[in-house]
């Protein structure tokens, strides 16, 4: 099955980070990745733009209402996911524990796929 | 880094938290000042022996309030407190002032320092210059060089506002709402200066100062969140994004500068350019043009040429004559004329830059426009004159620097 691992963090806090700080998690964290990578399980893996970026459709009515900024004010803010195919919760939960010693602070979100269509869209 | 520079950078980079918060406890911007001081100066004998403390801003925030407080006492002869180096549970107390600085409570105190400094008692001037030097915490002298105006008048600028601020009795409270909209411009053009004094700087006090340029951007995104609908804002953050996308390019390996057509432009920022240009998207989309915005766009024209060829000028030419129509500027014409020279020629260039000289006559890049000109209309003794005009105003040794090989050139070009 695959699971997406929706990552939930404050961005003030991570928007906050020195470039030598982000250069450093993002180095722990691709550690991470490629030996998941190595066991053929990892999927597509985004980080997000700071939500200030996002625009947001409601389409709960005709013609849709387009405004500024993310679908929902949070206190922690969705700022990327990765999809990994996981045998069980449980070796979810290990993948994102893996990946929470590498990157501590807020939340992962594990939602299993139910529908997958990758595409070849080049990076 | 050496020692100094390391404590430099960490000082400059706290400074801005550690005053904000400080300010809140003390409701006073000389006693904020005088504890940030002060937990410098203690900073400067620890830190060297201690090693750095894990979060500098915590740090200074407590021990600059113990010192302040301490100071308090003294004055009214009771107990003191003990000497923070006797402080046995320092460790503590950092730990749980870095908990409270996490709070939402301390989020967004800088900003809220910022609408602070920019209240509507004050003259834009007075509200700016304030801004600047309690936030970012730059000399006088870096102050006066970002407003074109003598240190003398800056420091009695600054000096007025203080004594208005506590006069008028400001609340040290963020203000609501509406107050705020009156006040986001102010803010914003604070947030755009305290940018252009760190992309200005070079050398290696531009290394470690391009961390003003971080904390702008860090500032904007801050403001945006706060007015998610504001097309201007969305345009000063997409400017200070493209520009800092540019920042690992403008200097080479010697520390001299790289004019923007001759920079690498691999070495750009690619991640800060998209930021920049989806901002630049969504603030297009509310058909309301402002400063911020047209510049952004034309940052935007540079960051989309794959090689300095392929800018798009007359784009460019255009939307600094739609710059001059909303913010008319001797500045703004200076850089339309560096566009009309592309498109033009060098005659009809210098032709728009003359009328400007009496109102440029101190600014470095007149100068230096001024003498690329001359030099290529082989008016070989009068682009001397300009270069040598840049360098006497040259901001720092890099701009010096780059001037002096345009006069070698020079040297080579007209054969003396």
């Amino acid at each position: 099955m695959l699971y997406a691992i929706l990552c939930y963090h404050r961005e003030d806090v991570v928007c906050g980070w020195s470039a030598e700080d982000d250069d450093a998690v993002m180095r722990r964290l691709a550690a991470v990745q490629e030996e998941i990578a190595r066991t053929g399980r990892l999927g597509p893996v985004a980080r997000l733009m700071p939500t200030t970026a996002a625009t947001t459709l409601r389409k709960d009515r005709d013609p849709p209402l387009v405004v500024d900024g993310p679908f929902a004010e949070t206190k922690e803010q969705l700022l990327g996911f990765y999809i990994v195919a996981c045998a069980s919760l449980d070796e979810a939960l290990d993948t994102a524990r893996k990946l929470a010693a590498a990157n501590p602070g807020g939340a992962y979100e594990l939602r299993p796929v139910a529908l997958y269509r990758p595409s070849g869209l080049p990076a | 880094m050496n020692d100094v520079a390391w404590l430099d950078a960490a000082l400059i980079g706290a400074r801005p938290q550690a005053v904000a918060a400080l300010l809140r406890y003390f409701r006073d911007l000389d006693t904020a000042e005088e504890a940030f001081q002060e937990a410098c100066l203690r900073a400067l004998r620890h830190w060297p022996v201690n090693g750095p403390p894990r979060d500098p801003a915590a740090w200074l925030i407590l021990v600059g309030r113990n010192a302040a407080v301490d100071a308090v006492r003294r004055r009214t002869k009771h107990e003191p407190l003990p000497p923070d180096e006797l402080l046995s549970d320092l460790e503590d107390s950092e730990a749980a002032l870095v908990e409270r600085l996490d709070s939402d409570d301390y989020r967004d105190d800088i900003l809220r320092l910022l609408f602070v400094c920019c209240h509507p008692d004050l003259p834009p001037t007075q509200q700016i210059a304030l801004a600047l030097r309690i936030v970012s915490g730059l000399t006088v002298p870096q102050i006066a060089r970002a407003f074109l105006v003598s240190e003398a008048a800056l420091e009695q600028r600054i000096t007025r506002a203080k004594a208005r601020v506590a006069k008028a009795g400001v609340p040290f409270e963020a203000p609501g709402a509406p107050e705020r909209a009156k006040r986001v411009a102010a803010v914003a053009a604070t947030i755009y200066l305290l940018f252009n004094e760190g992309y200005s700087a070079t050398g290696e006090t531009g290394e470690l100062r391009s961390q003003l340029c971080a904390e702008a951007i860090r500032l904007a995104r801050l403001l945006l969140r706060l007015f998610p609908t504001e097309p201007e804002i969305m345009g000063l953050t997409a400017l200070l994004l493209v520009q800092h996308a540019r920042a690992a390019a403008r200097l080479d390996a010697a520390g001299e500068i790289v004019l923007l057509e001759d920079q690498d432009r691999s070495r750009w920022n690619r991640a800060m350019i998209d930021e920049g240009l989806a901002l630049l998207d969504k603030a297009l989309r509310h058909a309301q043009p402002g400063p911020y915005q047209v510049q952004a766009a034309i940052a935007a024209l540079h960051a989309r040429a794959a090689r300095s060829e392929d800018t798009d000028w007359t784009q460019i030419e255009l939307l600094y004559a739609a710059l001059e129509a909303l913010q008319p500027s001797p500045v703004v014409t200076l850089n339309r004329a560096v566009a009309t020279w592309k498109l033009r020629g060098a005659a009809a260039a210098l032709e728009l830059i003359e009328p400007l000289a009496p109102r440029l006559s101190a600014y470095f890049h007149f100068h230096g426009v001024r003498g690329a000109l001359l030099a290529q209309l082989e008016r070989h003794e009068e682009a001397r004159e300009a270069f040598n005009r840049a360098i006497a105003l040259a901001n720092g040794p890099a701009e010096a620097a780059h001037i002096r090989a345009r006069l070698d050139q020079l040297g080579r070009g007209s054969g003396s």
